[in-house]
Parts: structure tokens; sequence; C-alpha cells
């Protein structure tokens, strides 16, 4: 029995040597710091290198910290608002990008809706700055307005990018049936082309939804006094000293992100 | 009479093609209106304010923060150039130049080092049974939709002196005193490796799935070794799956501000910090302006450098 599955191994044609031992060692390697500082958040003790006991304080602490209740707040609806619109506006472009023969512009098109994606991050960061800076002076506005629309523009691609492939692998045939039967365009996309290109928009806006949460660069330059993100807020704590809050707050955030990307994963399965 | 109505054909006929071709532009024209929300959103707030950019980094800085109105193009020279306080010569700016080569050595590093991990591990996944592939590719994809400071911050937790590593070397007695690993090239180089693999892997991946392993039997049938089969037949079948995962690596790599900034400290600077740092409180922003425009003018080098050689890649497969 041994010796058969030995050489069944040693004459798998997809073997190659060492390639699954550094496999597995590279999967162990990029859970074990997430899982440790998971740990670590459930530990009593303030020293962050010795287990005492199981506790949930650092999470009572964070929750009673109003300026991560603040951050926290801000965060969700800064994700939400812009995850919506960003996904509104990238749902457009995808109908008006995908099922038609190619047209002067398109490439345009796709090169402007992926620029945010080509630019590295500091600089459209302090673009932003510069801009913003300006507007500023010249109306006195220092809201929130900011915020929401430089996110809701790097979020774009992102809710872009399911969105179309989920059109493009769409039958035609069934909105030209609807028209057929004297639909009207708006109703047909109503009672079939929405319908069918509902998960990848629930896609889109999870992928928006949680690039927004994540982002630190952008937030950072954009933000006003008193505007601090979670991400923004995190980054400044560990610039001074780290508590074990930050444990706290980095796992809450992990649970976050895992939770909506296997909704994401879960819908764009049901696909294929 | 026949040529009447053959005229007249003739006529209806580009009626109807005047027709299509007026549909034609309608449809064209909602397209755009669609694409336009979209489309000012991002010229508003990502591709608009880089002409402001451009247009800053021929300014003079002004006294406290901000810029005057004076042309220049001193903000261009002092990217890579600086005058001696003492006889007004233009040196090189040691700084900079120093920060842009770890910018690029560190990029460079973490492509080989991603490469080197993520290689095996796209081609275990793809080397799995159709059900199990879907959980590894799940279980690559979730670090990295992880939030990106949180990954640093626990690799930040992990090589720090009183991290979980220097703690285990000391309880367990091999070291008596803690080692240096936070604010080094190495904890830049270490944390962009783990943030980035399965930027590596995934379109690695996409290349192994395509394989054809009958060439990889093929090889072993004119016996070939493992080593000398995966070297010469598996890695050039990859290579366009490399090449793209060293663009997705590299660019942002060079671009990095959160990785380098919590894990290499003041000391280990690299590109984008050096950018952040110029827009601060009475600091230079026209230099901050030239040397974005400098950072991305590197990345575009290189993408142009992946793009001739995934394009000689293709030429020589033909």
């Amino acid at each position: 029995m041994f010796s058969q599955s030995f050489f069944e191994k040693r004459f798998d044609v997809k073997r190659v040597p060492s390639f699954q031992t550094i496999a597995l060692v590279t999967f162990a390697c990029l859970y074990a710091p997430i899982i440790i500082v998971i740990i670590y958040s459930f530990n009593s003790s303030p020293s962050l290198g010795v287990f005492e006991s199981f506790s949930l304080k650092w999470y009572a602490m964070a929750w009673d910290n109003e300026k991560v209740q603040d951050a926290a707040i801000r965060s969700l609806v800064l994700a939400a608002v812009a995850a919506s619109i960003a996904t509104v506006a990238a749902t457009m472009a995808a109908l008006a990008t995908t099922r038609t023969k190619s047209f002067k512009g398109q490439t345009f098109i796709y090169a402007i809706i992926n620029q945010p994606l080509m630019i590295p991050e500091i600089v459209t960061a302090v673009a932003l700055l510069v801009f913003f800076a300006m507007i500023k002076i010249a109306t006195g506005y220092t809201g929130m307005m900011y915020l929401i629309i430089a996110h809701t523009a790097f979020c774009i691609p992102f809710a872009y990018l399911p969105i179309r492939a989920r059109l493009e692998s769409m039958d035609l045939t069934l909105e030209t049936a609807g028209a057929d039967l004297y639909a009207t365009p708006w109703k047909t996309f109503q009672r079939i082309t929405l319908p069918m290109i509902w998960p990848g928009i629930i896609a889109g806006y999870m992928l928006a939804f949680v690039i927004s949460l994540d982002d630190v660069v952008i937030s950072e330059f954009v933000k006003s006094a008193g505007q601090e993100t979670l991400p923004t807020y995190m980054l400044g704590q560990l610039r001074r000293f780290i508590t074990p809050e930050t444990n706290a707050i980095a796992t809450a955030n992990i649970v976050v992100s895992v939770v909506l990307v296997s909704g994401f994963f879960l819908l764009t399965r049901n696909r294929n | 009479m026949v040529t009447a109505s053959y005229k007249n054909a003739d006529n209806s006929k580009e009626k109807a093609a005047l027709a299509a071709l007026e549909a034609q532009k309608k449809d064209i024209r909602n397209r755009w209106l669609l694409s336009l929300p979209a489309l000012s959103i991002i010229f508003f707030a990502a591709a608009g304010p880089m002409a402001i950019v451009v247009l800053y980094s021929f300014l003079v800085p002004g006294d406290y923060t901000g810029v005057k109105w004076i042309f220049t193009t001193e903000n261009w020279f002092n990217v890579i150039l600086e005058r001696d306080i003492f006889d007004d010569n233009l040196v090189w700016a040691d700084a900079h130049l120093t920060i842009f080569w770890r910018s690029v050595k560190l990029s460079l590093l973490t492509t080989v080092l991603t490469a080197i991990f993520g290689i095996p591990t796209a081609y275990f996944i793809a080397t799995r049974s159709n059900r199990s592939r879907n959980l590894w590719l799940f279980l690559i994809t979730i670090p990295f939709w992880t939030n990106l400071l949180v990954r640093t911050y626990a690799i930040q937790e992990l090589i720090r002196n009183q991290g979980v590593i220097n703690n285990f070397l000391q309880w367990t007695g091999l070291t008596d005193a803690p080692i240096e690993m936070m604010f080094t090239d190495f904890a830049v180089a270490f944390g962009m490796t783990y943030v980035y693999l399965p930027l590596m892997a995934l379109p690695v991946y996409a290349s192994i799935e395509k394989l054809d392993f009958r060439l990889v039997e093929g090889a072993y049938d004119l016996y070939a070794s493992r080593w000398k089969c995966f070297r010469r037949v598996i890695l050039p079948l990859i290579r366009p799956g490399l090449i793209a995962g060293s663009i997705l690596v590299f660019v942002p790599c060079l671009g990095a501000y959160v990785t380098p900034r919590v894990l290499g400290g003041g000391n280990q600077l690299m590109i984008g910090n050096l950018i952040g740092l110029q827009f601060g409180q009475g600091r230079n922003w026209p230099l901050g302006a030239a040397l974005s425009l400098a950072l991305m003018a590197m990345v575009l080098v290189a993408l142009l450098y992946f793009v001739k050689v995934s394009n000689s890649e293709n030429n020589r497969n033909v």
C-alpha cells in the first residue's frame, strides 16, 4: 500500500520537488502574522510578548474609546456612500462599454476608468491635497465631500471590473426577446438586464466598500482636521506607541474584510 | 422607367444606410452619456489634479507652504541635484539619490522574492483537484483583501524588538538581546513581499492553469530531470504570467508609502515617503510635485520595459 502510493507520487507528472513544501510554508507565513494579531487581541496582559489569559478587555477599551468610535463610524459611512456612488457610476459605464462593436473613444473610456489603478496612490494623494487646498481656500468648505469624492474616484475601477465581467458573459437573446415583446428599453433594463447583472453589481459594491475601508494613503492626505478614518487613526497610533487596543481594532477590521470578501467569492462563484 | 425605379431603389438603400448610421451615432452618444458620471468623477478627483501637479512642479515654493506664482525649473534640478552651500556649485543630491536607489533596489528584491515564493504556491494551487483549488485560491486572496495597514502592523508585531520572534528567541535562550529588525531595509523588503505576494501568485496561477501537461510528460519521456523539466519547459511557458505578476508587484512597490513608513521609519525612506514629506507643513510643495512626476516617469519606464519584454516573448512564440 505504502509503496504503491509512493510510486504514484514519484511518477506524478505534475509534481515538482519541494514545491508543495514551499507552497505550504508560504501559506503558513501568509496567515501566521494575522493569526498572531488575532490571538494577542484576546490577551489580558498589556505586554505583547506573553499570553496571560483570555480577555475581551481590549475590545471593551476600543469600543469605549470615543476617538475609535468616531473614526469607525466615519470610515463605515464614507465607505458606504463612496461605494454606492461608485457602483452606480460604474454600472452605467459598464453598460456603456460592453456588448457593442468597439467604437471610437472606447479605449479612452477604459483608460480613464482604470487610471486610478495605474498611478501610484501617493501621487494621487498629493495631487488631491494640492487641488483640494485650492478649493478650500476659494470656498471655505472643509467638510466630508472631499473624502467622499476622492474615495468614489478610486472605487470606480474596482466596482467596474466585476460588473463588466458579468455583462460580457451575459446572454443577449433575453433582452432581444424582451424588446420583441414590446418592452420599452427602460422596462427591458429594469426587468431583464438589471436582475441578471445584479450579482455583479453587489460584488462590485463589496469590492468598492472594502477598498474604501482599507484606504490609508489618500485619506491621510485629503482629510481635514478632525476627520480621522479608522486606518488613519491606526497609522497615527503606530507612530506613537502600540497598545493591545490596536490588536482589537485590527482584528475587527480583519473580520469585516473576510466577511465581505467571502460574500464576494460566493456571489462570483454562482456565476460559474 | 427602368432607370427611374433603379434610382428609387438606390435612394431607399441610401436612406436605410443613413438611418442605420444615425442610429449608430445615437447609440454611441448614449454610451458616452452613460459613461459621463464615472468619467467626470475620475477627472475631478484623480486624473485632473495631476495637471496641477505638473503646473506646481514649475513654480517657486511659498514661504510657509503652497507656492508663489513664478516660473522656475529649479525643482526639476532639485530632484537629483542640489546647490553646494559653500560655493554654489551644483552637486548630486545624495539624499535623494540614495532614496531612489533604495526604492528601485527594494522593489526589485521584493519582485524576486514574491516570484520565489509565488511560483511554487501558484503551481501547488493549480495542480490541486478542481474542488480544493477554489478553497486554496480563496485562501490566497483573503490576505490580499485584508487591510494593508493591518497586515503591515502584523509584520511589525512579528519583528519588533519586543515582538513575537524576538521574545521567542530570548525565551529559548538562543539570543540574549533582541535582534534589531525594525527600521531596516530587511524589514521593508520582508513587509512588501508579505503584502504583495498574492499579486504575483494569482497571474502566475492563471498561466499554470492553462499549461498543457502533455508537454511536461514529453519532457520526462525525453529523460529530462524534474528540475530540468521545470526550468526548460514549465518556466518558459508560464513567463507571460510571471511578467504580469512582476508588473503588479514592482509598480506598487516603487510607489509604496505605508509599508516603508511603518516598517522603515524615518531612516529607510522610499520615494513615496520622500514625496509625502514635501507636503507637510512648511515644506516644499513644488519639489514634491517634481518628485511625484519623477516617480511616475520611473513607473512608466518600468511598464514600457515589461511591455517590451512581453512583446519580444510573443514574437518568439510566433
